[in-house]
Protein backbone atom coordinates (compact mmCIF):
# COMPACT_ATOMS: atom_id res chain seq x y z
CA UNK A 1 0.00 0.00 0.00
CA UNK A 2 1.01 3.57 -1.11
CA UNK A 3 0.17 5.78 2.17
CA UNK A 4 0.07 9.78 1.08
CA UNK A 5 0.50 12.11 4.06
CA UNK A 6 -1.83 15.04 3.47
CA UNK A 7 -1.49 18.86 5.27
CA UNK A 8 -3.89 21.11 6.47
CA UNK A 9 -3.22 23.29 9.30
CA UNK A 10 -6.66 24.59 10.94
CA UNK A 11 -9.10 22.56 9.05
CA UNK A 12 -7.36 24.07 5.78
CA UNK A 13 -6.09 21.43 3.05
CA UNK A 14 -3.00 22.30 2.08
CA UNK A 15 -3.55 22.34 -1.96
CA UNK A 16 -0.41 20.46 -2.39
CA UNK A 17 -1.39 17.73 -0.99
CA UNK A 18 -3.49 16.62 -4.39
CA UNK A 19 -0.03 16.98 -6.38
CA UNK A 20 1.20 14.43 -4.10
CA UNK A 21 -2.01 12.24 -4.48
CA UNK A 22 -1.09 12.57 -8.62
CA UNK A 23 2.30 11.24 -7.80
CA UNK A 24 1.25 8.38 -5.81
CA UNK A 25 -1.37 7.29 -8.68
CA UNK A 26 1.14 7.43 -11.10
CA UNK A 27 3.71 5.54 -8.56
CA UNK A 28 0.66 2.72 -7.91
CA UNK A 29 0.12 2.56 -11.55
CA UNK A 30 3.85 1.07 -12.02
CA UNK A 31 4.51 -0.93 -8.85
CA UNK A 32 0.58 -1.77 -8.26
CA UNK A 33 -0.97 -1.49 -4.83
CA UNK A 34 -3.81 0.60 -3.23
CA UNK A 35 -3.43 4.09 -2.15
CA UNK A 36 -4.50 5.57 1.16
CA UNK A 37 -4.25 8.72 2.35
CA UNK A 38 -3.61 10.23 5.76
CA UNK A 39 -4.83 13.08 7.27
CA UNK A 40 -3.91 13.99 11.06
CA UNK A 41 -4.42 17.17 13.13
CA UNK A 42 -6.93 17.78 15.85
CA UNK A 43 -10.10 17.53 13.70
CA UNK A 44 -9.71 16.95 10.27
CA UNK A 45 -12.91 15.35 9.24
CA UNK A 46 -13.78 18.04 6.75
CA UNK A 47 -10.86 17.66 5.35
CA UNK A 48 -10.91 14.01 4.94
CA UNK A 49 -14.13 14.49 3.39
CA UNK A 50 -12.56 16.71 0.69
CA UNK A 51 -10.08 14.33 0.18
CA UNK A 52 -12.09 11.26 0.10
CA UNK A 53 -13.18 13.00 -3.66
CA UNK A 54 -10.10 11.25 -5.23
CA UNK A 55 -9.63 7.77 -6.35
CA UNK A 56 -8.04 6.28 -3.47
CA UNK A 57 -8.87 2.84 -1.47
CA UNK A 58 -9.28 5.14 2.16
CA UNK A 59 -8.78 8.31 3.67
CA UNK A 60 -7.51 7.91 7.07
CA UNK A 61 -7.74 9.75 9.94
CA UNK A 62 -5.45 10.65 13.00
CA UNK A 63 -6.77 12.72 15.24
CA UNK A 64 -5.87 14.20 19.17
CA UNK A 65 -5.74 17.08 21.00
CA UNK A 66 -2.14 16.97 21.31
CA UNK A 67 -1.61 17.32 17.22
CA UNK A 68 -3.89 21.20 17.47
CA UNK A 69 -0.72 22.80 16.84
CA UNK A 70 1.83 21.19 14.19
CA UNK A 71 5.31 20.24 16.67
CA UNK A 72 7.94 17.87 15.23
CA UNK A 73 7.73 15.82 18.06
CA UNK A 74 3.63 15.44 18.28
CA UNK A 75 3.68 14.72 14.55
CA UNK A 76 6.54 12.45 14.38
CA UNK A 77 5.30 10.20 17.45
CA UNK A 78 1.21 10.03 15.80
CA UNK A 79 2.74 9.02 12.51
CA UNK A 80 5.23 6.60 13.70
CA UNK A 81 2.58 5.01 15.02
CA UNK A 82 0.00 4.94 12.30
CA UNK A 83 2.92 4.12 10.01
CA UNK A 84 3.88 1.03 12.06
CA UNK A 85 -0.08 -0.02 11.85
CA UNK A 86 -1.07 0.55 8.29
CA UNK A 87 2.88 -0.96 7.25
CA UNK A 88 2.81 0.57 3.50
CA UNK A 89 5.07 0.37 0.79
CA UNK A 90 5.63 3.75 0.63
CA UNK A 91 5.07 7.04 2.51
CA UNK A 92 4.51 10.09 0.03
CA UNK A 93 4.19 14.20 0.98
CA UNK A 94 4.78 17.41 -0.44
CA UNK A 95 8.14 18.88 0.02
CA UNK A 96 6.55 21.84 2.37
CA UNK A 97 8.28 23.72 5.29
CA UNK A 98 6.23 21.42 7.50
CA UNK A 99 6.97 18.27 6.21
CA UNK A 100 11.10 19.70 6.30
CA UNK A 101 9.97 19.43 9.59
CA UNK A 102 9.57 16.32 10.76
CA UNK A 103 9.85 13.60 7.83
CA UNK A 104 13.63 13.66 8.63
CA UNK A 105 13.02 12.89 12.29
CA UNK A 106 10.44 10.36 11.27
CA UNK A 107 12.17 8.19 8.81
CA UNK A 108 15.61 8.26 11.23
CA UNK A 109 13.21 7.04 14.02
CA UNK A 110 11.90 4.51 11.67
CA UNK A 111 15.48 4.21 9.96
CA UNK A 112 13.98 4.00 6.59
CA UNK A 113 15.63 5.51 3.28
CA UNK A 114 13.66 9.47 2.70
CA UNK A 115 14.04 10.83 -0.57
CA UNK A 116 13.39 14.97 -0.66
CA UNK A 117 12.46 17.18 -3.32
CA UNK A 118 11.41 14.43 -6.10
CA UNK A 119 10.30 15.92 -9.48
CA UNK A 120 9.31 12.41 -10.76
CA UNK A 121 9.11 8.60 -10.98
CA UNK A 122 11.16 6.28 -13.15
CA UNK A 123 11.49 2.62 -13.68
CA UNK A 124 14.82 1.90 -13.67
CA UNK A 125 15.26 -1.94 -14.34
CA UNK A 126 13.54 -3.91 -11.42
CA UNK A 127 13.64 -1.11 -9.01
CA UNK A 128 12.01 2.11 -9.04
CA UNK A 129 13.96 5.29 -9.15
CA UNK A 130 13.19 8.63 -7.84
CA UNK A 131 13.97 11.89 -10.02
CA UNK A 132 15.50 14.85 -7.85
CA UNK A 133 17.61 17.97 -8.71
CA UNK A 134 20.95 18.30 -7.16
CA UNK A 135 23.89 21.11 -7.22
CA UNK A 136 21.29 23.88 -7.20
CA UNK A 137 19.24 22.79 -10.29
CA UNK A 138 22.95 21.93 -12.27
CA UNK A 139 22.22 18.64 -12.64
CA UNK A 140 19.58 15.74 -11.98
CA UNK A 141 19.72 12.29 -10.56
CA UNK A 142 17.84 9.22 -10.61
CA UNK A 143 17.75 7.79 -6.87
CA UNK A 144 16.75 4.26 -5.94
CA UNK A 145 15.82 4.33 -2.31
CA UNK A 146 17.66 1.39 -0.33
CA UNK A 147 16.95 -0.49 2.78
CA UNK A 148 13.55 -2.15 4.03
CA UNK A 149 10.03 -0.46 3.32
CA UNK A 150 8.29 2.04 3.50
CA UNK A 151 10.61 4.62 1.70
CA UNK A 152 9.65 7.92 2.46
CA UNK A 153 9.40 10.30 -0.23
CA UNK A 154 8.97 13.94 -0.88
CA UNK A 155 7.48 15.76 -4.10
CA UNK A 156 8.81 19.14 -5.01
CA UNK A 157 5.81 21.50 -5.17
CA UNK A 158 4.47 21.69 -8.97
CA UNK A 159 6.10 18.63 -9.49
CA UNK A 160 2.48 16.94 -10.23
CA UNK A 161 -0.36 19.33 -11.28
CA UNK A 162 -3.50 19.09 -8.96
CA UNK A 163 -5.88 18.78 -11.96
CA UNK A 164 -4.25 15.69 -13.10
CA UNK A 165 -5.84 14.05 -9.98
CA UNK A 166 -7.93 10.83 -10.41
CA UNK A 167 -11.19 11.09 -9.08
CA UNK A 168 -12.99 8.53 -7.86
CA UNK A 169 -16.95 7.29 -8.82
CA UNK A 170 -18.03 7.66 -5.16
CA UNK A 171 -16.30 8.83 -1.82
CA UNK A 172 -13.28 6.85 -0.53
CA UNK A 173 -14.50 5.38 2.98
CA UNK A 174 -12.82 7.20 6.32
CA UNK A 175 -11.28 5.09 9.00
CA UNK A 176 -10.19 7.31 12.47
CA UNK A 177 -6.91 5.39 13.30
CA UNK A 178 -6.18 5.36 16.78
CA UNK A 179 -2.30 6.20 17.70
CA UNK A 180 -0.81 7.30 21.30
CA UNK A 181 0.50 10.74 21.30
CA UNK A 182 1.90 11.96 24.75
CA UNK A 183 1.26 15.39 24.94
CA UNK A 184 3.69 15.90 27.91
CA UNK A 185 6.46 14.48 25.77
CA UNK A 186 6.25 17.19 23.14
CA UNK A 187 8.90 19.93 24.01
CA UNK A 188 8.52 22.07 21.09
CA UNK A 189 5.78 24.69 22.58
CA UNK A 190 4.69 26.55 18.90
CA UNK A 191 3.27 30.34 18.93
CA UNK A 192 0.65 31.40 16.26
CA UNK A 193 2.07 31.99 12.61
CA UNK A 194 2.10 35.71 12.20
CA UNK A 195 2.95 37.87 8.90
CA UNK A 196 6.19 40.14 9.44
CA UNK A 197 4.53 43.06 7.47
CA UNK A 198 1.53 43.51 5.93
CA UNK A 199 2.27 42.77 1.81
CA UNK A 200 1.95 46.15 0.55
CA UNK A 201 2.83 45.03 -2.83
CA UNK A 202 0.72 41.82 -4.01
CA UNK A 203 3.00 40.38 -6.75
CA UNK A 204 0.69 37.60 -7.89
CA UNK A 205 -1.50 40.08 -9.39
CA UNK A 206 1.26 41.28 -11.74
CA UNK A 207 0.68 41.41 -15.20
CA UNK A 208 4.79 42.12 -16.10
CA UNK A 209 7.65 41.21 -13.28
CA UNK A 210 11.18 42.90 -13.67
CA UNK A 211 13.08 40.34 -11.76
CA UNK A 212 16.49 40.20 -10.17
CA UNK A 213 19.05 38.41 -8.92
CA UNK A 214 22.86 37.78 -7.85
CA UNK A 215 23.93 38.81 -11.89
CA UNK A 216 22.86 42.40 -10.94
CA UNK A 217 26.07 42.61 -8.53
CA UNK A 218 25.46 45.57 -6.42
CA UNK A 219 22.54 47.45 -5.26
CA UNK A 220 23.52 50.62 -7.08
CA UNK A 221 22.63 48.61 -10.02
CA UNK A 222 18.80 47.46 -9.15
CA UNK A 223 18.15 51.41 -10.97
CA UNK A 224 19.38 49.51 -14.31
CA UNK A 225 16.82 46.88 -13.91
CA UNK A 226 14.10 49.43 -11.64
CA UNK A 227 14.58 51.68 -15.62
CA UNK A 228 13.40 48.20 -17.52
CA UNK A 229 10.51 47.88 -15.21
CA UNK A 230 9.24 51.36 -16.10
CA UNK A 231 10.16 51.20 -19.68
CA UNK A 232 7.89 47.63 -19.69
CA UNK A 233 5.01 49.02 -17.09
CA UNK A 234 6.25 45.95 -15.04
CA UNK A 235 6.76 45.70 -11.53
CA UNK A 236 10.08 44.57 -9.89
CA UNK A 237 11.03 41.87 -7.73
CA UNK A 238 13.87 39.43 -6.73
CA UNK A 239 15.04 36.11 -5.78
CA UNK A 240 16.40 35.51 -2.45
CA UNK A 241 19.93 36.79 -1.89
CA UNK A 242 19.09 40.18 -3.01
CA UNK A 243 16.13 40.31 -0.12
CA UNK A 244 18.57 39.37 2.08
CA UNK A 245 21.28 41.76 1.53
CA UNK A 246 18.33 44.10 1.64
CA UNK A 247 18.86 45.69 -1.65
CA UNK A 248 15.24 45.11 -2.38
CA UNK A 249 12.47 45.08 0.56
CA UNK A 250 11.25 41.02 1.55
CA UNK A 251 7.95 41.89 -0.14
CA UNK A 252 9.58 41.80 -3.53
CA UNK A 253 10.72 38.05 -3.30
CA UNK A 254 9.58 35.69 -5.54
CA UNK A 255 10.22 31.81 -4.30
CA UNK A 256 9.50 29.25 -2.01
CA UNK A 257 10.07 31.47 0.79
CA UNK A 258 8.21 34.79 -0.49
CA UNK A 259 5.43 35.24 -3.35
CA UNK A 260 4.55 32.61 -6.13
CA UNK A 261 3.51 34.41 -8.70
CA UNK A 262 1.94 33.77 -12.27
CA UNK A 263 2.35 37.29 -14.54
CA UNK A 264 2.14 37.11 -18.26
CA UNK A 265 5.64 38.34 -18.76
CA UNK A 266 8.51 37.39 -16.23
CA UNK A 267 11.69 38.60 -17.09
CA UNK A 268 14.86 36.99 -14.72
CA UNK A 269 17.81 39.20 -14.50
CA UNK A 270 20.82 37.59 -13.60
CA UNK A 271 19.07 34.75 -11.91
CA UNK A 272 20.70 31.69 -11.97
CA UNK A 273 17.46 29.58 -11.28
CA UNK A 274 17.61 27.63 -8.11
CA UNK A 275 14.67 25.80 -7.23
CA UNK A 276 13.47 27.84 -4.38
CA UNK A 277 12.93 30.71 -7.06
CA UNK A 278 11.34 28.52 -9.92
CA UNK A 279 8.90 27.12 -7.80
CA UNK A 280 7.35 30.95 -7.22
CA UNK A 281 7.61 31.73 -10.55
CA UNK A 282 7.34 28.75 -12.94
CA UNK A 283 3.46 29.67 -13.67
CA UNK A 284 4.63 32.74 -15.45
CA UNK A 285 3.13 32.34 -18.86
CA UNK A 286 6.23 33.87 -21.01
CA UNK A 287 9.58 33.43 -18.98
CA UNK A 288 12.70 35.63 -20.39
CA UNK A 289 16.18 35.08 -18.91
CA UNK A 290 19.04 37.40 -19.54
CA UNK A 291 22.40 35.47 -17.97
CA UNK A 292 25.92 35.45 -18.80
CA UNK A 293 25.91 31.32 -17.87
CA UNK A 294 24.39 29.34 -20.68
CA UNK A 295 24.40 26.30 -18.55
CA UNK A 296 22.09 28.17 -16.10
CA UNK A 297 19.08 26.59 -14.87
CA UNK A 298 16.76 29.52 -15.34
CA UNK A 299 17.24 28.52 -19.15
CA UNK A 300 14.94 25.34 -18.60
CA UNK A 301 12.10 26.87 -17.98
CA UNK A 302 12.95 30.31 -20.48
CA UNK A 303 10.91 30.75 -23.78
CA UNK A 304 13.80 33.28 -24.64
CA UNK A 305 16.52 33.50 -23.17
CA UNK A 306 19.89 35.88 -23.96
CA UNK A 307 22.99 34.67 -23.44
CA UNK A 308 25.21 37.58 -22.40
CA UNK A 309 26.28 40.92 -20.34
CA UNK A 310 22.83 42.07 -18.88
CA UNK A 311 24.73 45.61 -18.41
CA UNK A 312 24.71 46.26 -22.27
CA UNK A 313 22.01 44.12 -23.21
CA UNK A 314 19.10 45.63 -20.65
CA UNK A 315 19.55 49.02 -21.55
CA UNK A 316 19.98 48.36 -25.15
CA UNK A 317 16.19 46.13 -24.20
CA UNK A 318 14.82 49.80 -22.99
CA UNK A 319 16.08 51.77 -25.79
CA UNK A 320 14.32 48.91 -28.36
CA UNK A 321 11.04 49.19 -26.54
CA UNK A 322 10.70 53.29 -26.71
CA UNK B 1 27.04 28.41 26.16
CA UNK B 2 29.19 26.05 23.98
CA UNK B 3 27.96 26.31 20.69
CA UNK B 4 28.39 23.53 17.66
CA UNK B 5 28.04 24.64 14.27
CA UNK B 6 27.73 22.40 11.40
CA UNK B 7 29.67 23.45 7.77
CA UNK B 8 29.94 21.82 4.83
CA UNK B 9 31.69 22.01 1.99
CA UNK B 10 30.31 22.12 -1.28
CA UNK B 11 31.19 23.54 -5.30
CA UNK B 12 31.63 26.98 -5.97
CA UNK B 13 28.38 28.57 -7.77
CA UNK B 14 30.53 29.02 -10.40
CA UNK B 15 31.41 25.44 -10.91
CA UNK B 16 30.49 24.08 -14.31
CA UNK B 17 29.16 20.49 -13.15
CA UNK B 18 31.57 17.53 -14.77
CA UNK B 19 30.75 13.72 -14.24
CA UNK B 20 32.56 11.44 -13.49
CA UNK B 21 33.23 7.96 -15.95
CA UNK B 22 29.88 5.79 -14.93
CA UNK B 23 28.02 9.08 -14.50
CA UNK B 24 26.78 8.67 -10.39
CA UNK B 25 28.73 11.42 -9.31
CA UNK B 26 30.71 14.85 -10.26
CA UNK B 27 34.45 15.07 -10.84
CA UNK B 28 35.61 15.96 -7.70
CA UNK B 29 38.83 16.88 -8.62
CA UNK B 30 37.61 19.36 -11.18
CA UNK B 31 35.63 21.16 -8.81
CA UNK B 32 36.46 24.02 -6.79
CA UNK B 33 34.79 24.56 -3.33
CA UNK B 34 33.61 26.86 -0.86
CA UNK B 35 31.75 26.73 2.72
CA UNK B 36 27.74 25.75 1.87
CA UNK B 37 26.53 29.44 2.18
CA UNK B 38 23.04 28.72 4.50
CA UNK B 39 26.13 26.84 6.97
CA UNK B 40 27.76 30.55 6.79
CA UNK B 41 24.87 32.07 8.15
CA UNK B 42 24.54 29.12 10.87
CA UNK B 43 28.62 29.81 11.78
CA UNK B 44 27.69 33.97 11.80
CA UNK B 45 24.78 33.29 14.30
CA UNK B 46 26.72 31.37 16.61
CA UNK B 47 29.68 33.23 16.73
CA UNK B 48 27.16 36.41 17.59
CA UNK B 49 25.63 34.17 20.55
CA UNK B 50 29.00 33.46 21.64
CA UNK B 51 29.66 37.34 21.61
CA UNK B 52 26.28 38.32 23.41
CA UNK B 53 26.32 34.95 26.13
CA UNK B 54 30.06 33.49 26.18
CA UNK B 55 31.00 30.15 25.71
CA UNK B 56 32.66 28.71 22.87
CA UNK B 57 31.96 27.83 18.96
CA UNK B 58 33.26 24.73 17.63
CA UNK B 59 33.23 23.97 13.67
CA UNK B 60 32.13 20.15 13.07
CA UNK B 61 32.42 19.11 9.38
CA UNK B 62 32.42 15.55 8.16
CA UNK B 63 33.88 15.31 4.69
CA UNK B 64 37.53 13.98 3.24
CA UNK B 65 40.45 15.92 3.19
CA UNK B 66 39.92 19.05 1.24
CA UNK B 67 36.91 19.99 4.04
CA UNK B 68 40.10 21.34 6.80
CA UNK B 69 39.77 24.18 4.27
CA UNK B 70 36.39 25.54 5.23
CA UNK B 71 37.50 24.25 8.43
CA UNK B 72 40.07 26.80 8.74
CA UNK B 73 38.25 29.60 7.26
CA UNK B 74 35.68 29.04 9.65
CA UNK B 75 38.36 29.11 12.32
CA UNK B 76 39.39 32.81 10.91
CA UNK B 77 36.10 33.84 11.45
CA UNK B 78 36.15 33.36 15.16
CA UNK B 79 35.30 29.69 15.86
CA UNK B 80 37.30 28.26 19.08
CA UNK B 81 38.18 24.51 17.23
CA UNK B 82 37.19 22.38 15.31
CA UNK B 83 35.69 18.72 15.05
CA UNK B 84 36.65 17.10 11.70
CA UNK B 85 34.85 13.88 10.41
CA UNK B 86 37.60 12.70 7.73
CA UNK B 87 36.41 9.80 5.43
CA UNK B 88 36.43 10.39 1.52
CA UNK B 89 33.33 8.28 1.71
CA UNK B 90 31.58 11.08 2.93
CA UNK B 91 32.18 13.39 -0.20
CA UNK B 92 28.97 11.63 -1.94
CA UNK B 93 27.34 10.26 1.54
CA UNK B 94 23.50 10.76 2.04
CA UNK B 95 22.36 12.93 4.89
CA UNK B 96 21.95 9.79 6.98
CA UNK B 97 25.34 8.55 6.93
CA UNK B 98 26.30 12.25 7.08
CA UNK B 99 24.38 12.98 10.37
CA UNK B 100 25.32 9.52 11.99
CA UNK B 101 29.39 10.02 11.62
CA UNK B 102 28.53 13.88 12.75
CA UNK B 103 26.56 12.31 15.87
CA UNK B 104 29.09 10.06 16.76
CA UNK B 105 31.55 12.51 16.94
CA UNK B 106 29.83 15.39 18.76
CA UNK B 107 28.04 12.97 21.18
CA UNK B 108 30.37 13.04 24.03
CA UNK B 109 31.09 17.07 24.00
CA UNK B 110 27.61 17.66 24.93
CA UNK B 111 26.93 20.29 23.34
CA UNK B 112 24.00 23.46 24.63
CA UNK B 113 23.30 24.27 20.60
CA UNK B 114 23.77 23.13 17.59
CA UNK B 115 23.21 25.01 14.73
CA UNK B 116 23.48 24.14 10.82
CA UNK B 117 21.93 25.93 7.55
CA UNK B 118 18.88 24.57 6.61
CA UNK B 119 20.04 22.88 3.30
CA UNK B 120 23.41 21.96 1.17
CA UNK B 121 24.10 23.70 -2.06
CA UNK B 122 25.42 20.46 -3.43
CA UNK B 123 22.77 17.28 -3.06
CA UNK B 124 20.21 19.48 -1.12
CA UNK B 125 18.75 17.02 1.11
CA UNK B 126 17.53 19.49 3.71
CA UNK B 127 17.73 16.43 6.05
CA UNK B 128 21.16 16.32 8.01
CA UNK B 129 20.50 19.01 10.92
CA UNK B 130 17.16 17.16 11.76
CA UNK B 131 18.33 13.09 11.82
CA UNK B 132 20.95 14.90 14.06
CA UNK B 133 18.56 15.80 16.43
CA UNK B 134 16.97 12.95 16.38
CA UNK B 135 20.44 10.64 16.92
CA UNK B 136 21.33 13.18 19.82
CA UNK B 137 17.48 12.65 21.46
CA UNK B 138 17.28 16.28 21.20
CA UNK B 139 14.48 19.18 20.07
CA UNK B 140 14.90 20.79 16.95
CA UNK B 141 13.49 23.71 14.89
CA UNK B 142 13.83 24.20 11.08
CA UNK B 143 14.21 27.27 8.52
CA UNK B 144 15.32 29.77 11.41
CA UNK B 145 15.06 33.48 11.00
CA UNK B 146 15.99 34.60 14.75
CA UNK B 147 17.70 33.26 18.01
CA UNK B 148 16.61 33.93 21.14
CA UNK B 149 18.75 31.96 23.62
CA UNK B 150 18.18 32.96 27.52
CA UNK B 151 19.07 31.27 31.03
CA UNK B 152 18.32 27.34 29.19
CA UNK B 153 15.21 27.76 27.18
CA UNK B 154 15.55 29.00 23.89
CA UNK B 155 12.77 31.12 21.24
CA UNK B 156 13.42 30.63 17.47
CA UNK B 157 11.86 32.68 14.92
CA UNK B 158 11.12 29.61 12.37
CA UNK B 159 10.21 30.79 9.06
CA UNK B 160 6.93 29.43 7.50
CA UNK B 161 5.74 29.45 3.29
CA UNK B 162 4.69 32.75 1.90
CA UNK B 163 6.33 35.89 3.81
CA UNK B 164 4.52 34.00 7.66
CA UNK B 165 6.48 33.38 10.99
CA UNK B 166 6.37 31.91 13.96
CA UNK B 167 7.73 31.61 17.21
CA UNK B 168 8.73 28.16 19.00
CA UNK B 169 10.02 27.80 21.96
CA UNK B 170 11.64 24.89 23.05
CA UNK B 171 14.38 23.94 26.01
CA UNK B 172 18.08 23.56 25.51
CA UNK B 173 20.04 21.09 23.99
CA UNK B 174 18.77 21.42 20.96
CA UNK B 175 19.56 21.85 17.14
CA UNK B 176 18.18 24.14 15.07
CA UNK B 177 18.42 24.61 10.73
CA UNK B 178 19.44 28.08 9.74
CA UNK B 179 18.11 30.05 7.20
CA UNK B 180 20.04 32.60 4.93
CA UNK B 181 19.97 36.38 5.50
CA UNK B 182 19.40 35.48 9.61
CA UNK B 183 21.86 38.07 9.63
CA UNK B 184 24.98 39.96 7.65
CA UNK B 185 28.20 38.13 7.80
CA UNK B 186 31.42 39.29 8.46
CA UNK B 187 34.84 38.27 7.16
CA UNK B 188 38.16 36.56 8.29
CA UNK B 189 40.39 39.31 9.47
CA UNK B 190 43.93 38.76 9.45
CA UNK B 191 44.48 38.72 12.32
CA UNK B 192 41.79 35.67 12.36
CA UNK B 193 43.57 34.27 9.61
CA UNK B 194 46.97 34.03 11.78
CA UNK B 195 45.02 33.38 15.08
CA UNK B 196 43.10 30.26 13.60
CA UNK B 197 46.49 28.34 12.70
CA UNK B 198 46.96 27.57 16.56
CA UNK B 199 43.58 26.50 16.92
CA UNK B 200 42.87 22.62 17.52
CA UNK B 201 41.65 20.05 15.00
CA UNK B 202 40.27 17.19 16.36
CA UNK B 203 39.87 14.38 13.53
CA UNK B 204 37.36 11.61 14.35
CA UNK B 205 36.97 9.01 12.24
CA UNK B 206 33.49 7.33 10.46
CA UNK B 207 31.67 5.07 12.85
CA UNK B 208 31.85 1.13 11.45
CA UNK B 209 28.91 -0.58 9.50
CA UNK B 210 27.39 2.47 8.47
CA UNK B 211 25.62 1.98 4.68
CA UNK B 212 23.33 4.72 2.73
CA UNK B 213 19.86 4.56 2.07
CA UNK B 214 19.57 6.15 -1.39
CA UNK B 215 21.74 5.01 -4.27
CA UNK B 216 22.53 7.54 -7.23
CA UNK B 217 21.52 5.13 -10.39
CA UNK B 218 22.32 8.24 -12.64
CA UNK B 219 23.38 11.59 -12.67
CA UNK B 220 22.92 13.79 -15.84
CA UNK B 221 22.34 17.46 -16.94
CA UNK B 222 18.45 18.25 -16.61
CA UNK B 223 16.32 17.50 -19.77
CA UNK B 224 15.10 20.90 -20.92
CA UNK B 225 10.92 20.92 -20.18
CA UNK B 226 10.54 23.93 -22.40
CA UNK B 227 12.86 24.81 -25.63
CA UNK B 228 14.35 27.90 -24.88
CA UNK B 229 14.23 30.18 -28.16
CA UNK B 230 18.20 31.51 -27.59
CA UNK B 231 18.79 35.24 -29.32
CA UNK B 232 21.97 35.81 -30.34
CA UNK B 233 23.81 38.92 -31.97
CA UNK B 234 25.13 41.97 -30.44
CA UNK B 235 23.60 43.45 -27.37
CA UNK B 236 21.72 45.79 -29.19
CA UNK B 237 20.44 43.31 -32.30
CA UNK B 238 19.39 40.75 -29.22
CA UNK B 239 17.12 43.06 -27.55
CA UNK B 240 15.73 44.39 -30.74
CA UNK B 241 14.54 40.80 -31.89
CA UNK B 242 13.57 40.06 -28.15
CA UNK B 243 11.03 43.12 -28.17
CA UNK B 244 9.67 42.27 -31.38
CA UNK B 245 9.38 38.29 -30.34
CA UNK B 246 7.24 39.38 -27.06
CA UNK B 247 5.29 42.17 -29.42
CA UNK B 248 4.53 40.08 -32.35
CA UNK B 249 4.98 36.18 -31.17
CA UNK B 250 3.93 36.48 -27.00
CA UNK B 251 2.10 39.54 -27.08
CA UNK B 252 2.90 40.49 -23.60
CA UNK B 253 3.97 44.08 -24.32
CA UNK B 254 2.35 46.97 -25.56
Amino acid sequence: MILVIAEQSSGKLNRTSWETIVGAQQLAGMIGGDIAVLVAGASVGAVASELAAAQVKEVVTVESPALESYTPDGFTAALQDAITQLAPTHVLLPHTYQTRDFAPKLAARLDRALLTDVTGIKSAGADTAFTRPMFQGKLTADVVPQGPAPHFVTFQIGAYRVDQVVKGAAAAPLRALSVTVDASAIREKPEPPFQQAKQAVDLSQAERIVSVGRGIKEQANIAIAQKLAEALGAEIAASRPICDAGWLPMERQVGSSGQTVAPKLYLALGISGAIQHLVGMKGSSTVVAINKDPDAPIFEIADYGIVGDLFEIVPAIIEAVK
Amino acid sequence: MKIAVCIKQVPTREWQPRLNDDKTWIRDQDASFEMNEPDAYALEEALRLKEKHGGEVVVCSAGPARVAQVIREALARGADRAIHVEDDGLASADAFVTSAALAAAMQEEKFDLTLTGLQSDDQGFAQVGVILAEKLGLPHATIIMEVQAESGTLRVKRELEGGWFQWVAMPLPAVLTIQSGINQLRYATLKGIMAAKKKEIRKAGVPAGLSGKQKIASLYVPEKGKKTQLIGGSPAEAAKELVRRLREEARVIA
